[in-house]
């Protein structure tokens, strides 16, 4: 297992303003986030509340405005996109709309072998490629034999994010920024993807920074929690403490949004 | 990507615009291989010749074997043919003038128009109102009937070479006939001739092919500057994006036209040949299709499909050719169909007003136009000098706007009606 002493990725004072004059938006304000490696850190906030944006930046896909990001221990330096290609090595992200998420002209051997091309693999024989290809499509329980020449959209949704695991397996990065993996998938494939998730994670011994609005899903699977709201974080600690304990009325309001299966509805106030 | 080409022949508007479109080009590339003329040859000595067959006279009385064939209409026909539209309907004037009920008269047909005329007509009836020299008038009109009516038989004579006298060598009677097809020189002018005497429709197909492939050229010019400067802008961003929308904006604000007519008239008659007219035009109309591409790149370039292909270790270039290009081509493909065909109404434009081709190598629509203006087609009623070009024109530009059209409701399915 990781070291959780050594601290992989940290932000300080990072700020996101789109716009300005009247348009001004403050997206991410002031943000404070120290990762350890191996941890599962979940970002919890409602929509709008900023967490797409900041795991943007710290994806590097769009540069901040203020505030620096710290990469094991070195200030990161993104300036020049061949750099960002550097980083990118090491950071990798799995987005909330896999519909959305696939060049639409390019056939799923493309995907994959995009990634193996990526950690180096591209002179080996193409034997070997298809093997390795194989490899990640058993670990996502999907079967590359019939992937093999289709189309990311003939697949289902919950397939297709099972494949965007199955490149975090090819590529296994130090990172991983999971936004809402699960947000567009029926609650039966829900807890599989999250479940392989999780098996991956043990396997590579990767960070995760796990964004989701459903505050129990964050309990589920994370060491650390984040709450966040309108672009600032409000609460932070460890999932048990926040979440059993919450002191902030912002964190008590999303608890107390989860359903439950056992509650009984008072209906007489219907 | 089969299934989308599927789709698109389906689109009865773009069928129906590529059929129009494909038999035009058909046209124009067979029908040079079917008469391989000069389109520029002046073969008509005078303007415009109306279309039909022109058989040669000096063959048709010279031909080989000749035969009579007695037809009861020859005489009126021959009448008809030689009684003018004004003579018809001065004598409707006058039978109307002498009471006959104006029912009773059709100047369309002749031949009851002359037994009604030969019936009636006094020449010293006075009619009140007319004038002597209306009446006058009317008597000679008289006459020149009967010389119609009567047809003797024509000599035929040749000049003795040393004495110079005339020597009969035949006779023409009015029911001797020749076949055509036994006649040496028949040429069949399908649309006549234009102000020189070319061949009108020789002419129209090589204009056509010329017109064609100036639309193209300028319209490729035009979609590959407005397609690069469209990706930079929307795709770089920032300062680039900033320059480039500065010049384009720019030339959003100067009318394209103008801007032609002042680069066109710059370049000197001389130095103006089908392909520079074509580049001028390509050089001055990326405009619309920067700023449409860069639209569409703006809005593609922080979707999630680009951001994989980021993490997936792509390089700008890559991502450009791969992740944008292909999803703004249909979209380009449009713009190239509608650009050509505003390339074609450029040209014509620019002839038009004299700014076109040069006129000594090839014809093109615009300058077809141009001197069917100048010669005044227009006001003697020559329509075969302008009418097909119009309609050529016309059938090029609706065809692409229906393709365009097709193409549109196929990738744009709100369109759909």
């Amino acid at each position: 297992m990781a070291k959780r002493d050594q601290i992989c990725l940290e932000a300080r004072g990072l700020t996101k303003v789109f716009g300005f004059g009247r348009n001004r938006t403050v997206a991410v304000d002031h943000v404070d986030l120290t990762l350890y490696e191996g941890e599962v850190v979940s970002i919890v906030g409602e929509s709008g509340s900023g967490k797409t944006t900041l795991a943007k930046i710290l994806l590097g896909l769009i540069n901040e405005t203020e505030g620096e990001v710290y990469f094991q221990g070195k200030k990161r330096d993104i300036r020049s996109y061949r750099r960002k290609q550097e980083y990118w090595k090491n950071i990798q992200a799995i987005f909330q709309d896999p519909f959305s998420s696939y060049n639409i002209f390019n056939k799923i051997d493309t995907v994959l072998l995009d990634c193996i091309h990526m950690r180096g693999g591209r002179g080996l024989p193409h034997a070997q490629k298809v093997e390795m290809m194989a490899e990640a499509c058993r670990f996502v329980n999907l079967k590359f034999e019939e992937l093999t020449n289709k189309y990311p959209f003939e697949l289902s949704g919950g397939q297709m994010q099972r494949l965007m695991i199955a490149r975090i397996f090819l590529l296994k990065p130090k990172i991983l920024v999971a936004d809402e993996p699960t947000s567009m998938i029926d609650a039966c494939s829900r807890a599989t993807i999250l479940d392989m998730l999780m098996q991956l994670r043990n396997e590579i011994g990767m960070t995760v920074i796990f964004i989701t609005h459903d505050i129990g899903l964050a309990y589920y699977v994370s060491d650390t929690v984040y709450i966040m709201e309108r672009g600032r974080f409000v609460e932070s600690g460890s999932a048990d403490k926040v979440i059993l304990t919450p002191s902030h009325p912002y964190t008590k309001r999303l608890i107390s949004d989860v359903p439950k299966i056992y509650e009984e509805w008072d209906l007489s106030t219907v | 990507m089969k299934h989308t080409l599927r789709q698109v022949f389906r689109s009865g508007k773009f069928l129906f615009g590529f059929s129009i479109f494909v038999g035009l080009l058909l046209i124009v590339i067979i029908y040079p291989l079917l008469v391989p003329d000069d389109p520029l040859r002046i073969i008509g000595q005078g303007t415009f010749f109306p279309p039909g067959i022109y058989v040669n006279t000096y063959d048709s009385v010279n031909a080989a074997t000749k035969y009579t064939l007695n037809l009861p209409e020859a005489d009126v026909r021959r009448i008809e043919s030689r009684l003018k539209q004004e003579d018809r309907l001065a004598m409707r004037e006058w039978l109307t003038a002498a009471g006959i009920p104006e029912s009773e008269i059709d100047i369309e047909d002749t031949e009851r128009l002359l037994t009604l005329w030969n019936n009636n007509f006094d020449p010293k009836k006075s009619i009140p109102g007319m004038t002597n020299a209306r009446r006058n008038y009317f008597i000679r009109l008289n006459n020149a009937l009967k010389g119609l009516a009567t047809s003797g038989d024509l000599i035929l004579a040749s000049k003795q070479a040393e004495s110079g006298t005339l020597e009969e060598t035949g006779i023409i009677k009015d029911t001797d006939y020749v076949n055509v097809s036994e006649v040496a020189n028949v040429r069949v002018l399908v649309l006549g001739t234009d102000n020189f005497g070319r061949d009108m429709l020789t002419e129209l197909v090589t204009a056509t092919r010329v017109s064609l492939q100036i639309g193209f050229v300028a319209g490729l010019i035009a979609t590959l500057i407005g397609l690069t400067l469209g990706l930079l802008a929307g795709y770089v961003g920032g300062l680039v994006d900033d320059i480039i929308m500065f010049f384009t904006n720019l030339f959003t604000v100067i009318p394209g036209f103008v801007l032609l007519i002042l680069i066109s008239y710059s370049i000197g008659q001389e130095q103006r040949g089908a392909f520079t007219v074509a580049t001028v035009i390509g050089f001055t109309s990326w405009v619309w299709t920067t700023r449409a591409v860069r639209a569409q790149v703006v809005s593609l370039r922080n979707r999630d499909h680009v951001n994989l292909s980021k993490l997936s270790g792509h390089s700008i270039p890559h991502i450009i050719l791969h992740d944008i290009l292909p999803y703004i081509a249909s979209y380009v493909v449009m713009a190239l169909i509608l650009q050509i065909s505003s390339g074609i109404l450029a040209e014509a434009g620019l002839s038009i007003l004299g700014l076109g081709p040069k006129t000594t190598e090839v014809p093109t629509l615009g300058l077809m136009m141009r001197w069917a203006m100048i010669y005044q087609a227009h006001i003697q009623g020559n329509w075969w000098a302008y009418l097909p070009v119009l309609v050529t024109i016309a059938l090029i530009t609706f065809s692409m706007n229906l393709m365009n059209t097709g193409l549109d409701q196929v990738f744009n399915p709100a369109l759909r009606d």
